[in-house]
């Protein structure tokens, strides 16, 4: 039973490393390039997302379970910010009929 | 086979997360992210993390996928809603998150990682078991504390979606 898995023997971890920052950078993109707040938040889920991947994929390697129980905690806060966030672009649609960041640009001056 | 598998993997959930980014359509967005976390699951089951499998399939996709795709069609967003950035404002964010990646990959390539050890490997370290023990023997007051944190946004959320005495009724 405690055979070591077949993709932790033959893909080097360094793979899971150039993974992870392409998917973090197309999240940075998503988050530049996009005016909907709801697609920037995706893509904020998104870069969590990639760095869930890489603490698991180092935790499984090195066999210490303390990375997966950070990737726990960290699901239970993005489930939290999810909850709270949503609520707050429901709440600034129903005021402004809109949630395009460019008209929400008062907290920039 | 399974190399080639996560290889397969990881360019579904490339082509994903590409399709999060670009598509005009905010629900198109939303099921492309749900492809991302399905393949994300896949990746977490090839790494032997089945715990984290089972809570990525379950939140992830179960629970804070379907808020997403909730509050898309609540609000009604079609395509011609949202203005698109200037040409040159999204080239040069592009080209930063680009140049982000090339750096990234530049530092990380010679990046030694060789420090599996056969002879002390537990594959067994991301089932329930395991990690359930670890949880309530060295986490249990991270874990007490998340209830608080879950109890706070419970309330804030609802705080938040309440109306407001004053505002306008219109939506």
């Amino acid at each position: 039973m405690n055979e070591i898995p077949e993709v932790i023997r033959t893909i080097p971890l360094n793979h899971y490393l150039f993974f992870s920052t392409a998917l973090f950078c197309i999240g940075i993109i998503g988050v530049l390039t996009r005016r909907n707040a709801i697609i920037i938040f995706m893509c904020i889920e998104l870069m969590l997302n990639s760095v869930n991947l890489l603490l698991t994929a180092f935790s499984s390697y090195r066999s210490d379970p303390n990375g997966q129980i950070f990737v726990f905690f960290i699901m239970a806060v993005a489930a939290a910010e999810v909850a709270v966030g949503l609520a707050i672009i429901v709440m600034i649609y129903r005021n402004v009929r809109s949630t395009d960041i460019n008209i929400l640009n008062k907290l920039k001056w | 086979m399974t190399g080639n598998f996560f290889y397969f993997l990881t360019f579904v959930t490339l082509f994903a997360a590409i399709g999060v980014v670009a598509s005009k359509n905010p629900v198109y967005s939303v099921l492309f992210m749900i492809l991302t976390f399905f393949a994300l699951t896949g990746h977490y089951i090839l790494l032997n993390a089945q715990f984290l499998a089972a809570v990525n399939f379950i939140v992830y996709m179960g629970a804070i996928m379907v808020l997403f795709l909730f509050v898309i069609m609540f609000l009604n967003m079609r395509e011609d809603t949202e203005k698109h950035k200037p040409m040159l404002s999204k080239f040069a964010a592009a080209i930063a998150g680009g140049i982000l990646f090339v750096v990234m990959i530049a530092a990380l390539k010679d990046v030694n990682t060789q420090m599996m050890q056969p002879a002390v490997f537990d594959s067994q370290i991301g089932m329930v078991e395991n990690l359930g023990k670890v949880l309530f023997r060295d986490y249990l007051l991270p874990f007490e504390l998340a209830s608080v944190l879950f109890l706070a946004a419970m309330a804030g959320a609802v705080m938040l979606g309440k109306r407001e005495p004053g505002e306008q009724n219109r939506f």
